[in-house]
């Protein structure tokens, strides 16, 4: 079948693929780029396991031809710890029992980093409506909504750090 | 010399953060698909569109023709391997692939394998099956009608569509108590076909190696040891040569326990191959063929006192099991422990029977999140208890503190036979209700309603037995329900610890440790546990029905109690002091006459394998396997309230408060999580989730826009408490709680919604309890019953 050859910075990384124009972003970062963390948890746009960043935004890579993609940034779980450092997003699920399976939870921190980046300071209602494009089906959200507002405690300029 | 500090090290008691996490957060998780192996080849399944027809011809010419395809599976190749059916967990067969008929939509045709997953999927476009059509059946009302067409015809001597009859209980009894009775209540509903619907789906790899003829199968099973049993014997090759690995699972809930003919397919697959293959369902594959749950009519009474007293019970249940009957129950209950229901009321007498009819819907009635279709009982109990109440015209807090068991009562057997051994149920009632502030809200209901604001309460309370079981009574396939640890020390005193049970984001990496640490004084952090692998894992029955804590938990306990067994030689033997003189604390023996003189476990461990006395073989490991005395009773109290606008019939909830007594806790903050996704989807069942299907059979509910799940827009907060009543027969006083919440959850919801509308003369709605339901019945003052219809 005809292919094309795209260029994607995937987590700072400029990566350079021939693949089928049909392939979705999803498939490409889990098949073609090893990157497992992104999962699919769906066929109708609805779960948000796939969620990753382009260009900052939070997208259901699921849904997005990886074509698509070219030329643009994208951000994915993997990229969220930085030289072993993990990311206060990451830290808050851990602390506040954000998770239980752990399937949703990659697209879950990027949607929360979406949010965060956008609005640092945000609230309750805020963060819950921020992950309503996120199913979880194991926690009942409650720990998520805490693990984001610790995040976000932490990572606020003067912050002391995360607030039990 | 300080004594060690349980929390500090992580033991019993401790909100110990989970060890798992370390890797889900990073995104280096290792569920099924994510694993590649070298050569794998990608498989499609080809389901069928239609619920019951006849398969005229599949032509899989075009199929084949396709580059990259390797090859194309149908029933009829798989009938030459014997495939073409396989036994069921409950005694029951099913097709892997079609070849006479297919009896539900999405029940597998055919199977393509190609280099890649999409030319699999174009492999299964470009097959062509013809069907006739045949009349399709979706309730039991149709199945079990006198001229129904036969589902299973290709069952010898079945010549209708009952799947099962089951009967329980004392009938001339109950019937002279209904006659003393002074009142007696019934009540009719359905609680609506669901699905557990974790957010992975299903999947598997199956690497046959034809040098050795070993096959390895990686999936996503919650039971990975019986899928070894099942292969062997499904499959014919020997078990020692098949290895199931269970990796990451991204939720179960009841879903992953069946053997899916996905799995199956697979396997043979690969052996067809010699290559690894790997399948990974999608989504709208998961919801139209896998284990759905409930579907379950009630048609029941409650023999009623002047003064409250319930003298008896009696009800019929009819479950719609689909088309084969594959879910999992223990060989001696065909509708699980149904019989359950009640066991927290002291009612004397009672008389139950069920039925199940084949209908041409997808397999199942799995427990989701639910031991074994109690939380079918509970739901009918906890809503019966609420129409009894009012006909009483009696309180439901009242009522129920007036029937509810006492504590001085236990153990108590119930009159199915269960026996009930332990629980403050009146302590935790009251704490409900305290917490929730009844009084007042029933004065602030009055003014509201004044207003012409409808407020309402719900009350839920209930005891299940999870757990299970003893041997005497549980088993599947014949294999009895116990669970089994096995704990090596190594000379550092570090540890790993395997167990037969599976995890599929309980915890148990991180709870497992914290029992070994609570029993032998190793710190949490200093033991690796690993589930899943059977050639690793000891034999186990797997995590589901909240059994695992009951059970693989408590072999935990007892491997390590054989490990300080042990351990207490060698002290004796470092400490120069016979066996007798010396006393544990956690972490260390010491003299008794002398408590400064003691010797570390850890220095135990080393003495294990570089001093050991004479005649005592060296190393420290040993394994438990754990057949449970009893079930364990957890009790709960589950309080809602919601606010109905009678406009629209859109409800909100206000409060939630929640009161599990789950015996002690391992991990706090992991029990939460447990009771906090429990009563998501309880709210989820009352509220939006179910599936339906139309008259040919179609089910409405095949994706996520269909079937709804509430995200943490919808979703309520959740008021936790906790009392604390120890399990009598458990090593460390545990029960299980991972399904309570689920379990006693909905009723609560749902009786809310009705206190709100008791001015109506409104008895029931059928769950879910959507907006137009419940606006149907305010404008007409009538109940709501039934599954919900298709709109078109
Ligand atoms: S996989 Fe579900 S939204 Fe992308
Ligand atoms: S943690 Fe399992 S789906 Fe969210």
């Amino acid at each position: 079948m005809f292919k094309r050859q795209v260029t994607i910075t995937v987590n700072g990384e400029a990566r350079a693929v021939e693949l089928e124009p049909r392939v979705l972003l999803a498939h490409l970062l889990r098949e073609g780029l090893g990157l497992t963390g992104t999962h699919i948890g769906c066929d109708t746009t609805s779960c948000g396991a796939c969620t990753v960043l382009v260009d900052g935004s939070a997208v259901k890579s699921c849904t997005m031809l990886a074509v698509q993609a070219d030329g643009h940034e994208v951000r994915t779980v993997e990229g969220l710890t930085r030289a072993s450092e993990l990311h206060p997003v990451q830290e808050g699920f851990q602390e506040e029992h954000g998770l239980q399976c752990g399937f949703c939870t990659p697209g879950m921190m990027m949607s929360a980093l979406a949010l965060l980046e956008r609005n640092p300071e945000p609230t309750e209602e805020e963060v819950r409506w921020a992950l309503s494009g996120n199913l979880c089906r194991c926690t009942g959200y409650q720990n998520i909504v805490k693990a984001v507002l610790w995040a976000a405690a932490k990572l606020r300029p003067a912050g002391t750090g995360g607030v039990r | 010399m300080t004594r060690v500090d349980e929390i500090g090290i992580g033991g019993l008691g401790a909100s110990r953060r989970r060890v798992e996490d370390a890797r889900f957060i990073r995104g280096c998780g290792n569920y099924t698909d994510d694993i590649k192996l070298p050569g794998m080849l990608h498989m499609e399944v080809l389901r069928s569109p239609v619920a019951h027809a006849r398969i005229k011809s599949i032509d899989t010419s075009a199929a084949w023709a396709i580059p990259g395809v390797r090859l194309v599976l149908t029933g009829e190749m798989a009938a030459q391997r014997n495939l073409a059916w396989m036994p069921t967990l409950s005694y029951d067969t099913q097709a892997v692939l079609a070849t006479d008929k297919v009896r539900f939509q999405g029940q597998e045709v055919a199977c393509v394998v190609a280099d890649d997953p999409y030319t699999a999927k174009d492999g299964c476009e470009a097959i062509v099956v013809e069907y006739e059509q045949l009349p399709a059946i979706v309730n039991p009302t149709q199945a079990l009608a006198p001229d129904a067409p036969l589902i299973r015809d290709d069952k010898e001597g079945q010549t209708d569509n009952v799947c099962y009859r089951w009967e329980v209980g004392d009938k001339a009894g109950t019937d002279r108590a209904f006659a003393r009775a002074d009142k007696v209540t019934r009540l009719k509903l359905h609680y609506p076909r669901s699905h557990p619907s974790p957010i992975e789906c299903c999947g598997s790899i199956a690497n046959y190696d034809p040098a050795t003829g070993k096959l390895t199968v990686y999936m996503t099973s919650q039971a990975p040891h019986i899928i070894r049993a099942a292969v062997a014997l499904v499959a014919e090759l020997p078990e020692h040569l098949i290895r199931i690995v269970s990796p990451d699972i991204g939720g179960g809930f009841g879903n992953k326990v069946p053997v899916y003919p996905g799995y199956v397919c697979s396997i043979l697959c690969s052996i067809l191959l010699g290559k690894p293959v790997k399948w990974t369902e999608d989504k709208s594959g998961n919801l139209i063929s896998t284990g759905f749950a409930r579907d379950m009519y009630f048609d029941g009474e409650l023999a009623l006192r002047e003064d409250g007293r319930i003298l008896a019970l009696r009800f019929h249940a009819d479950t719609d099991q689909g088309a084969f009957f594959s879910d999992a129950q223990p060989s001696k209950f065909k509708i699980g422990l149904v019989h359950s229901a009640f066991a927290c009321y002291d009612i004397p007498v009672g008389h139950i029977t069920a039925r199940g009819a084949y209908t041409n819907k997808a397999p199942g009635g799995v427990a989701y999140r639910c031991s074994f279709r109690v939380t079918e009982a509970m739901f009918f109990q906890e809503r019966i208890i609420a129409a009894a109440a009012a006909d009483l015209g009696m309180d439901p807090a009242e009522f129920r503190r007036v029937n509810l068991v006492r504590d001085d009562q236990f153990p108590y057997r119930t009159p199915f036979g269960f026996l009930t051994d332990s629980g403050q149920y009146r302590r935790c009632l009251d704490l409900g209700l305290d917490a929730i502030g009844y009084e007042d809200f029933l004065k602030d209901k009055e003014e509201a309603r004044l207003r012409g604001r409808r407020l309402g309460i719900g009350i839920s309370t209930m005891t299940e037995p999870l757990g299970a079981g003893n041997s005497r009574e549980y088993d599947i396939l014949g294999i009895k329900m116990f669970d089994s640890a096995e704990l090596r020390v190594h000379p550092t005193g570090k540890a790993i610890l395997r167990t037969g049970a599976k995890s599929q984001g309980q915890g148990h990496e991180t709870t497992w440790a914290q029992i070994v640490s609570h029993e032998l004084g190793i710190p949490a952090a200093d033991v690796v546990v690993e589930e899943g692998d059977t050639d690793t894992a000891p034999f186990g029955m797997g995590t589901y029905a909240s059994r695992s804590t009951p059970v693989a938990g408590a072999a935990v306990s007892m491997v390590s109690r054989k490990i300080r067994a042990k351990a207490r030689k060698l002290a004796a033997h470092l400490l120069e002091v016979s066996e007798e003189d010396v006393e544990w604390e956690l972490g260390r023996f010491f003299v008794r006459s002398a408590p400064n003189r003691g010797v570390t476990i850890q220095e135990c461990a080393m003495a294990a394998y570089g001093n050991m006395p004479d005649g005592l073989e060296p190393g420290l490991e040993n394994n438990a396997y754990y057949d449970p005395p009893n079930l364990t009773w957890p009790f709960a109290c589950y309080l809602v309230i919601v606010e109905v606008d009678p406009e629209t019939g859109v409800w909100d909830v206000l409060r939630v408060v929640a009161v599990d007594d789950c015996g002690v806790r391992i991990n706090p903050m992991i029990v939460e999580g447990q009771i906090t996704g429990g009563l998501t989807e309880a709210y989820a069942m009352s509220n939006m989730q179910f599936m339906t299907f139309d008259a040919e059979g179609n089910c409405v509910g095949s994706n996520y826009l269909d079937y709804l799940l509430p995200t943490a827009w919808e979703t309520p907060g959740f008021e936790l408490h906790e009392v604390v009543t120890p399990c009598p027969h458990h090593p460390i006083g545990a029960k299980g709680v991972g399904e309570c919440a689920a379990v006693g959850g909905p009723a609560a919801f749902v009786n809310a919604v009705l206190d709100a509308l008791s001015d109506t003369g409104v008895r029931n709605i059928d769950m879910p309890l959507l907006p137009d339901r419940v606006w149907e019945a305010i404008t007409t003052g009538r109940d709501v019953s039934g599954a919900p219809p298709v709109k078109t």
